[in-house]
């Protein structure tokens, strides 16, 4: 698997950037403007299947290996996890309490900045990395099966 | 409400069968039976957008399901029931249809802020309290990652699944041990 014509390479190795920057654009203003780490991630793994379609399947796996991504998808599951409970921990026991804002931020009228909402930001990164990490994991694997299955 | 019991019980009894019977197509019929009793139940309580996502899942379900039996077991339906079958489908679907405008009469006029209506409704405690308990600009984030997380958390947790279950099936092994043997 080569990929497609210079024409279409060119054009990917320009889009690419933007692309991978608009993604973390939607998920870092998540909590001002509409999107979030559902839109970002799959804006992220856009980025990563327009190399996997340009350049075929080596490349892609040369800039996102599967482990890795594996393991990114894993890490930022765990985390989003383990940030629930620091606010069982920490908050007023109960899980997914937006202990950040409750504790430190709520005399800091902070709404409508880029540092603001507390742990509604983390947990949007979280779910952009995992979203990302799984819907480049997904189409990696269906592609890998419909490959070897031809041969 | 004996609408419920009848089709609670006719749930329960499609579900002893696919727990019970041994022909796997007669048991993914019976799934898709319990999966469409639970839909028309949400329609009789009054929330048609669930009983139409319940019932879109259940047909790809039932579609996949069926596809994958029968390319298993070899077993096919008969020509001679056809008619019989599609009179019935015609008939039920006939049914769904006439309930399901009966329910959507009964709502508010589209564009109607109903529940603006209701002083203590969960949107106007949303609008009201959002920036000052989340501190989020954006009202839509502070209702799925702050009040309603624990559906975000399920959504996750979908995708999360979904990837493990692509992976394992499609990996090197499982696809040796497809040609193989079957381990049934």
């Amino acid at each position: 698997m080569k990929g497609m014509t210079i024409i279409v390479k060119t054009i990917a190795s320009w889009i690419k950037v933007l692309v991978f920057l608009f993604g973390i654009y939607i998920i870092l203003f998540g909590h001002l403007t509409p999107g979030g780490g559902f839109a970002g991630g799959v804006i992220l793994a856009g980025s990563y299947i327009l190399l996997l379609l340009a350049f075929g399947k080596e490349y892609a796996e040369e800039n996102l290996p599967i482990s890795l991504a594996s393991k990114l998808d894993c890490i930022a599951a765990f985390l989003f996890i383990a940030l629930a409970l620091c606010g069982f921990i920490y908050g007023a026991g109960f899980f997914f309490y937006n202990f950040i804002q409750q504790k430190f931020l709520v005399e800091y009228e902070s709404a409508g900045e880029l540092v603001s909402a507390g742990a509604i930001p983390l947990y949007n990164i979280f779910i952009g990395i995992k979203v990302a990490a799984s819907l480049f994991l997904v189409t990696l694997v269906l592609s890998a099966f419909r490959l070897e299955s031809q041969e | 409400m004996e609408i419920f019991y009848i089709l609670m019980v006719l749930m329960l009894i499609a579900g002893i069968i696919a727990v019970e019977t041994t022909n796997l197509l007669s048991a993914v019929i019976c799934v898709g039976a319990v999966g469409f009793g639970s839909a028309v139940m949400y329609l009789f309580l009054k929330a048609p957008d669930i009983a139409l996502t319940q019932t879109v899942v259940e047909v790809l379900g039932l579609v996949i399901l069926i596809r994958a039996t029968i390319s298993r077991e070899k077993s096919f339906i008969s020509g001679d029931r056809e008619f019989f079958a599609v009179v019935v489908s015609v008939v039920i679907l006939f049914l769904i249809f006439v309930i399901g405008t009966g329910i959507f009469a009964d709502m508010p006029p589209f564009g109607d802020a109903a529940f603006a209506r209701i002083p203590d409704s969960a949107s106007q405690v949303y609008l009201e309290n959002g920036v000052k308990d989340t501190g989020a600009a954006n009202i839509v984030t502070a209702v799925y990652l702050d009040y309603r997380v624990y559906d975000t958390l399920g959504e996750a947790t979908v995708l999360f699944t979904s990837v493990v279950g692509a992976i394992v099936i499609l990996r090197k092994k499982s696809r040796k041990l497809l040609f193989e043997e079957d381990p049934l």
